[in-house]
């Protein structure tokens, strides 16, 4: 199976040499190839899931906890400015 | 050329806290980045829980909306980089969301379908600035994690007027459902109308065609992000006719994302936030998937007040009002409540519910400072003026103006302010309580005689 790697690159934001791009374009084919042998499985009486875990609703109530200070949230970030995280100009 | 419109509509919700995480969700005005966690924050490792009241909201707006709520629904990421988004993807529902399928009834008597309504989380908030010279954009996560509710239509919109009406009337059933305080300005609501061109050119009689005719354009036109009615009505009309030049040249229009530019009067191309809006949507890992049964929706359909439509026809019928008082008194559910109260308390004070509603309307009250005991003194004070017959004030007038011949002459030599000595006279001379400006017509009436 071909893939498109640029594609893929480029939707996961992530920046690939050409050298790379020959290397995963390989690597993810086979990849996939080996998961396709899931296709030779009959479920024929198996229910499609999202989930293998058997939990269902699990939710919270509507109550709030204590937020991080600005200046812990902040600590991570490269650059900041009056208490925003600061990037270059986006459109 | 006919217009074909349909709209999205995002609502955030009202609920105290975010919609994964424990954080406030109260952010509006707050200091930058106070409202924040990991889970909001979208640090490595953090698992977001979901917030039970806001995903029931979520699902009694679908119920308010007539929608059929599936028993079995979960959540997904969709994927994309954007700054405002810390994790790479926003959660949100792809093809199991909590609502399919309602309806909403216009006024025009329309119905325009409701796709779908689902649940999902806020952005951060990008502010863009110079400083020194130099562009910068920061980041707010603030709102980062509050819960949005996304309705989408069909596309079965034709004119902006029948666009107003549901907006109009989607933000009154979230507030009569106190899940969001739908405030425009506050960005509780923001709306994204498409639009497109269909040509109605029937240039021929063959069926085949006549079919085609009748297909939903092969191109959209979204405008994204629009916190206002007004700017709403002003964008989908200046993309009608921008799209009919486009046409009429023989052209078609481009598949894209624009944005209302107020300054400009126009709708421009956006900067698409993807290249390919290929949003590698798959089921969110984090969240177990959720499931009802009818006990618990049941639960939730009995959280649903009576909505405007419903109680607009039943105070029309109830207490014998007009269709456009009706409509006037249930605009707010406030409003409709102080109304009943009203009318509950002038029965036992002989006052029909007509006589409230023409004083509530007319007088224009203001509910938050006046009670309803006020309302009907003054109602009952004003019978009580009505109720003197007209000729018995006449009497007493022409009386007064016999006794005052002066003020009478000073009158009709141009001093108009001689009117109020004569009202005093007259309301002096009357045994019983005199309304002022009904006192003052007759005089002016004679006066000018
Ligand atoms: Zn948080």
């Amino acid at each position: 199976m071909k893939i498109n790697v640029k594609h893929v690159a480029k939707l996961a934001n992530l920046p690939l040499s050409q050298e790379e791009e020959k290397k995963f374009e390989k690597q993810l084919s086979s990849i996939l190839e080996y998961v396709e042998q899931l296709n030779s499985v009959d479920t024929k009486n198996f229910e499609i899931t999202s989930q293998i875990t058997g939990l269902e609703n699990i939710t919270r109530e509507d109550k709030t906890s204590i937020s991080l200070f600005q200046e812990e949230a902040l600590s991570n970030s490269k650059s900041n400015h009056n208490g925003m995280f600061k990037i270059k100009k986006i459109l | 050329m006919k217009p074909v419109i349909g709209l999205e509509v995002h609502v955030e919700l009202k609920t105290k806290s975010k919609m994964f995480c424990g954080c406030s969700a109260d952010y509006f005005g707050k200091k930058p980045n106070t409202h924040t966690c990991p889970v909001c924050l979208g640090l490595p490792g953090a698992l977001p829980v979901p917030n039970k009241t806001a995903i029931e909201w979520c699902v009694m707006l679908g119920m308010a909306l007539d929608c059929n709520i599936p028993l079995f629904s979960k959540f997904d990421r969709k994927n994309y980089f954007y700054p405002d988004l810390a994790k790479g993807y926003q959660i949100s529902q792809y093809d199991e969301p909590f609502c399919l399928k309602g309806s909403i009834k216009l006024g025009s008597g329309k119905t325009i379908r409701i796709t779908r309504v689902h649940m999902e989380e806020d952005t951060g908030k990008l502010i863009h600035e110079n400083v020194n010279g130099q562009g910068i954009t920061l980041i707010d996560f603030n709102r980062s994690g509050v819960p949005l509710v996304e309705i989408v239509t069909e596309p079965d919109f034709d004119n902006t007027k029948d666009v107003l009406d549901y907006l109009k009337k989607l933000q009154q059933i979230a507030r009569y459902l106190d899940i969001s305080n739908a405030d425009m300005e506050k960005g509780d609501m923001r709306l994204e109308p498409n639009i497109s061109l269909r040509s109605n050119t029937t240039n021929t009689t063959n069926n085949t065609n006549q079919q085609i005719t009748n297909k939903l354009p092969n191109y959209k036109v979204e405008v994204k992000n629009i916190n206002s009615f007004r700017f709403v009505e002003k964008a989908i009309a200046f993309e009608i006719k921008r799209q009919t030049e486009i046409i009429e040249k023989k052209g078609i229009p481009v598949q894209e994302t624009r944005g209302w530019d107020e300054n400009k009067q126009k709708t421009v191309t956006q900067r698409v936030k993807e290249e390919a809006s290929d949003y590698r949507y798959f089921p969110e890992p984090d969240i177990p998937p959720i499931r009802w049964n009818d006990k618990k929706l049941l639960m939730i359909k009995k959280q649903i007040p009576e909505l405007p439509d419903t109680k607009k026809r039943r105070f029309q019928k109830q207490y014998n009002i007009s269709q456009y008082d009706a409509e006037i008194l249930t605009r707010e559910k406030t409003l409709a409540d102080f109304y009943e109260t009203c009318v509950n308390d002038g029965q036992k004070a002989n006052l029909t519910a007509k006589q409230v509603s023409n004083y509530i309307i007319n007088k224009k009250i203001d509910i938050e400072s006046t009670l309803p005991a006020e309302i009907i003194k003054n109602i009952k004070a004003l019978t009580i003026y009505l109720r003197i017959d007209e000729s018995e004030i006449k009497k007493i007038v022409e009386r007064v103006l016999n006794e005052n011949k002066n003020a009478v002459g000073d009158y009709r030599n141009g001093k108009v302010s001689a009117v109020q000595y004569l009202i005093g006279k007259v309301l002096m001379v009357s045994k019983e309580k005199l309304e002022v400006s009904r006192v003052k017509k007759i005089l002016e009436e004679k006066l000018n005689d």
